[in-house]
């Protein structure tokens, strides 16, 4: 099946707007990317990620100025545990572009982008309620879509899809 | 279901304000919405929507099926746009797989896709309406949305979960007749339009309802992560199908509407207009239709024709691995966006190289469009919460998932 391998090294990928622009902010916060079936992943240090977007924001060359995604996902029993995927899109360029934090399993947490963008509020709220990942700085991180009083994070690889009491 | 413990989530500000609860029950919140309100008077001070009733953990549901076992659920996510739900997750499996669509299957689709967009667009006005207190509107939306619902049972055998996608193309040829109900449906549709907005458009009561009602500025819908008709009813002109094509959509020629005034009659207006461009876009589709096969030409991952399974040994191997194996992805994971009626429907799919998903994200639109409420509601007429709940065209399905 006509799949291109994908590119992970990072020189080659430094002609795309949004690495070429993090790169410049601050490269020790760039800890890879990965451009794969026409996407592309940049991996970021978990401590950057709130200014980061801001940059993407405010950057006209990259101009990603609307917050699509905000989801995790588990790679359990692996370290670093999580990864905390945003979907970034950019409404005048027409481009997508995802960020990617990696997360250990021991308390993980993270920045809010919720001054960035307010509409990340209930998306990390739902990555809260389903993973328990903490998200610094949010205004509001109750669970929104389980009951208040459930206990576990079903959405995590140890949670068992059935059978659970 | 997430705030009703015995803490509660909204306290009276002041003296004079009063706390009042609405729904989960409330016949104009579409669903099972819960919303509570702040009020002083009659002006709303603050607002807190309350979701997750019907939660379903369809996401680690997907978890456990295979790939092609998924189909079934995305239905259930918005039940008034199955379809497009389909198709946003069967786009994002192709994409991973790197398969090739036949132009037949992919104009089917779009065909399809339009179709549901006027379904899910006919519930919206008819129960919008009824909201503000337009009784007719309603009989009438549901009488055209009764024909697209026998039109989907003609090709797939269910009227609203339909399942008609599969990875790789389309399930079944549509039967004779298909194609000229459609035909049928789309050159007296645009006449039907004209009769609700006969009924609504100039309507006084629709305009002082609707005019200068839940006003939302772009930099806050951007802000806010809103989309779709929602988002172009505050003049930023954002369309998945025009300005980042998927399923051949740019072979169609098509206008989107947007309206700059950001208040409940923009967002009216960008809805009644897009149900007269999916019309045409169904018109252009019946017009152009290719010939050839519905499935791709990929046979560990397309379920063979019947009849081939009766005479070659391969086809019923291949049919018996599919069922009990089901078929392995290589390993990567994609983002697929569609433009679903209510906004951007995103699929993010990671596959582990396995038959079986490792995760399946839904972005839904609604679930963005959702957080605007407080901001088009707070300081507003109670009254005028209605409105703008109906102006969002929520699905609580899809956002609870």
């Amino acid at each position: 099946m006509p799949t291109v391998p994908a590119i992970t090294n990072l020189d080659e990928l430094k002609s795309h707007p949004a690495v070429a622009r993090l790169v410049a902010w601050n490269s020790a916060a760039v800890q890879g990317a990965k451009f794969d079936r026409e996407e592309m992943t940049i991996y970021l240090d978990r401590s950057c990620i709130r200014e980061a977007c801001a940059v993407l924001r405010d950057d006209a060359e990259c101009a990603f100025n609307f917050l699509s995604d905000v989801t995790c996902v588990d790679w359990y029993p692996s370290e670093p545990r999580f990864e905390v995927v945003y979907h970034l899109l950019s409404i005048s360029k027409k481009e997508r572009v995802r960020l990617k934090v990696r997360l250990d399993g021991d308390s993980p947490a993270v920045e809010s982008l919720t001054s960035v963008w307010p509409g990340a509020n209930y998306f990390e709220r739902e990555v809260f309620d389903l993973f328990g990942i903490r998200f610094t700085g949010h205004p509001y991180l109750r669970r929104i879509l389980m009951p208040e009083d459930w206990e576990g994070h079903p959405l995590r690889k140890d949670y068992p899809v059935e059978g659970y009491s | 279901m997430a705030h009703l413990t015995p803490t509660p989530v909204l306290e009276p500000g002041q003296d004079r304000t009063m706390i009042l609860n609405m729904g989960p029950q409330h016949p104009s919140t579409h669903g099972v919405l819960r919303v509570l309100l702040e009020i002083d008077g009659e002006t709303v001070v603050r607002m807190m929507p309350d979701i997750g009733f019907l939660h379903t953990g369809i996401e680690k549901t997907c978890e456990a099926k295979f790939y092609q076992q998924v189909v079934p659920l995305t239905d259930r996510i918005d039940y008034l746009c199955p379809m497009t739900n389909n198709l946003c997750y069967v786009l994002a499996v192709e994409k991973l797989l790197g398969l090739e669509i036949p132009p037949k299957a992919q104009w089917l689709r779009v065909l399809l896709n339009e179709l549901t967009r006027i379904n899910s667009h006919l519930v919206w006005l008819g129960t919008h309406a009824l909201d503000l207190g337009a009784m007719t509107v309603f009989l009438y939306c549901f009488r055209e949305r009764e024909e697209i619902l026998r039109m989907f049972e003609m090709v797939s055998g269910q009227r609203m979960m339909t399942s008609y996608f599969r990875v790789g193309g389309i399930a079944l040829e549509p039967p004779l007749g298909f194609f000229d109900r459609v035909r049928d449906f789309a050159s007296y549709f645009p006449s039907k339009v004209d009769e609700y907005e006969n009924l609504l458009t100039g309507n006084p009561i629709w305009l002082m309802r609707t005019k200068g009602v839940a006003v939302m500025s772009a930099e806050d819908a951007i802000a806010l992560g809103a989309t779709g008709p929602t988002l172009r009813g505050s003049g930023v002109d954002l369309d998945l199908r025009r300005d980042m094509p998927y399923s051949g959509y740019e072979n169609f020629q098509f206008k989107v509407p947007v309206a700059q005034e950001g208040d409940v009659f923009a967002r009216y207006m960008c809805r009644v207009q897009e149900l007269r461009e999916s019309i045409e876009i169904v018109k252009q589709a019946l017009a152009g239709m290719p010939e050839g096969p519905i499935k791709a030409d990929a046979p560990k991952v397309v379920l063979p024709d019947r009849e081939k399974m009766k005479t070659e040994m391969e086809a019923l191997i291949y049919h018996f691995k599919i069922i009990t194996e089901g078929f392995a992805v290589p390993a990567g994971e994609v983002y697929q966006a569609v433009e679903s009626p209510r906004g951007e429907m995103g699929y993010y799919i990671v596959s582990d190289g396995t038959a079986k998903p490792y995760r399946v994200h839904m972005r839904s639109a609604c679930f963005a469009n959702l957080q605007t409420l407080p901001k088009m509601c707070e300081g507003r007429l109670l009254a005028d919460v209605v409105a703008a709940i109906g102006s969002i065209d929520i699905v609580l399905g899809e956002i609870d998932r």
